[in-house]
């Protein structure tokens, strides 16, 4: 049962790391590299609170091990503000009552972020959609829907310089 | 909840990962999307002592057409079922059905030859492919085989697939023009397995059925081919009276487990109903 020694960009930044291959993405990010963001709800893959990005595609990190990401770009909430300038979806469910308690926010910060990249316009039913891998305990999903409202319509106003 | 310690191997070619599955015998487990085997593996229901995962091969992955199949990668997400154009065109059933699968990152991960490998009669492909009368491609050290959808499943989690055997390739005949098609799957929230499926495809000629093939998910230990329900329809006027003997006929061989998701009675009569709905819409959709 050696470990297996691994590369991962994590938030832009390369990270070098021997792990158990029994070691789930959520545990790597939380334990191995204090990346506490990506929340450990169910372990079971139905509520989306460890939601991050891997190459590009949203991931229950409960359900992939550390090893399989070797050679990928892993994207947790931590990475998402720029320079101290919160994302649009961060705003979003900060203007918008997004959030109560807080702790499926980070699995859906991730997958507004990742979803708003696959439908830049998308309709109230469509977010419904995007959005059905997860679960909210506190909000009532309406404010989590005008949260990524919000952002979609930020995204799209033209950057100024 | 953290898997039991296992060896990882990520092997880059079938030949591969079949050399390495003769190696290390029935200690070892194919890893597709992991979105059924990782679960399984938290709650010990699957202790093996290597992973083969098989990811990286990329000859697994993809959708392409040969003569009049659809050849779908084993590997293939259901999010690229969804997104196919050549699904959409040649065999929309599975685009359609795919989205009712899991839920988004779910369908990320999850693949057409892991869910139909997997053998859980919850799955949605094993119907799907057997409406579709699909073949799946098993690749051993003794080569390929092919095998029907209608022969494949031979119990909850038992399968023809050997130990030292992979599922490479799903083959479905391209539907004709103007056949019609659909899954209805009654469910208790987004996300969740059947209480109760089912899968048609279908073609007419005025106002008889001249084709017809009916699959039913989760009311049985494995997908099941509702074989009296088609000779029903076949070649008869469709009509009220047709439908409910057709939904008659395919409740009659349901055997499902009581569960969370309701009683014996409860899922049979559901599964009658899928049945009507699903013909209706085929019906409907046939030119
Ligand atoms: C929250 C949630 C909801 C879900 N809802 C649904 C649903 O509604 N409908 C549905 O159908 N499924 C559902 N699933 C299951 C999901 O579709 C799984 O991904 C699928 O059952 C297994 O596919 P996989 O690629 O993840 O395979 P894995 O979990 O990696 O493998 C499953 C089994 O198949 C074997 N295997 C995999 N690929 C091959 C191959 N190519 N050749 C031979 N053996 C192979 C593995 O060794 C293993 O034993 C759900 C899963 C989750 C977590
Ligand atoms: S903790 Fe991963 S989906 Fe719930
Ligand atoms: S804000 Fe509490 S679980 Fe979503």
């Amino acid at each position: 049962m050696s470990k297996k020694l691994i590369t991962v960009t994590i938030n832009g930044k390369k990270e070098e790391r021997a792990v158990e291959p029994r070691t789930l993405l959520v545990h790597f990010l939380r334990e191995d590299l204090n990346l506490t963001g990506a929340h450990i709800g169910c372990e079971t893959s139905h509520c989306g609170a460890c939601t991050v990005d891997v190459d590009g595609e949203s991931v229950k990190a409960c359900t992939h091990l550390a090893v399989q990401c070797d050679g990928s770009e892993v994207l947790t909430v931590e990475g998402l503000a720029d320079k101290g300038v919160l994302h649009a979806v961060q705003e979003g469910f900060y203007k918008e009552h997004g959030l109560q308690c807080g702790f499926c926010t980070p699995g859906m910060l991730m997958r507004a972020y990742r979803f708003l990249q696959e439908n830049s316009n998308p309709t109230e039913d469509e977010i419904r959609h995007g959005m059905s891998g997860n679960l909210c305990r506190c909000t009532g999903y309406q404010n989590i829907i005008k949260s990524v409202q919000y952002a979609a319509k930020k995204l799209q106003e033209p950057v100024t310089a | 909840m953290i898997p039991p310690r296992f060896d990882y191997h990520a092997p880059a070619s079938v030949a591969e990962a079949i050399t390495l599955l003769g190696q290390l015998g029935s200690d070892a487990k194919l890893l597709a999307g992991g979105h059924s085997l990782l679960p399984m593996m938290k709650l010990r229901f699957a202790e093996p002592a290597h992973l083969i995962d098989i990811n990286k091969i990329p000859e697994l992955r993809g959708i392409r057409e040969d003569g009049n199949e659809i050849v779908i990668g084993a590997m293939t997400v259901e999010n690229e079922l969804i997104k196919s154009d050549i699904l959409q065109a040649k065999a929309p059933l599975l685009c359609e059905a795919a989205k009712l699968i899991a839920d988004p990152q779910v369908r990320n991960r999850g693949t057409i030859g892991g869910d139909i490998a997997h053998g859980d009669p919850g799955n949605d492909h094993p119907a799907l492919s057997m409406a579709l009368d699909a073949t799946f491609v098993l690749q051993g050290p003794n080569g390929k085989r092919t095998v029907k959808a209608d022969d494949f499943f031979l119990g909850t989690y038992m399968t023809l697939l050997e130990e030292s055997e992979i599922m490479t390739e799903i083959r479905v005949p391209a539907l004709a023009a103007g056949t019609g098609y659909a899954y209805e799957k009654l469910k208790r929230k987004t996300g969740d397995w059947a209480t109760a499926g089912c899968a048609v495809v279908m073609q007419k000629t005025g106002d008889k059925v001249t084709h017809i093939r009916i699959a039913l998910t989760n009311v049985g230990p494995t997908a099941l081919h509702a074989t009296d329900a088609e000779q029903v329809l076949l070649n008869k006027p469709f009509d009220e009276a047709a439908l409910a003997a057709a939904a008659a006929a395919a409740t009659a061989i349901c055997d499902p487990a009581e569960d969370l998701r309701g009683d014996i009675e409860y899922k049979t009569a559901m599964a009658g109903e899928m049945v009507k709905r699903a013909l209706r819409k085929a019906w409907a959709r046939c030119a």
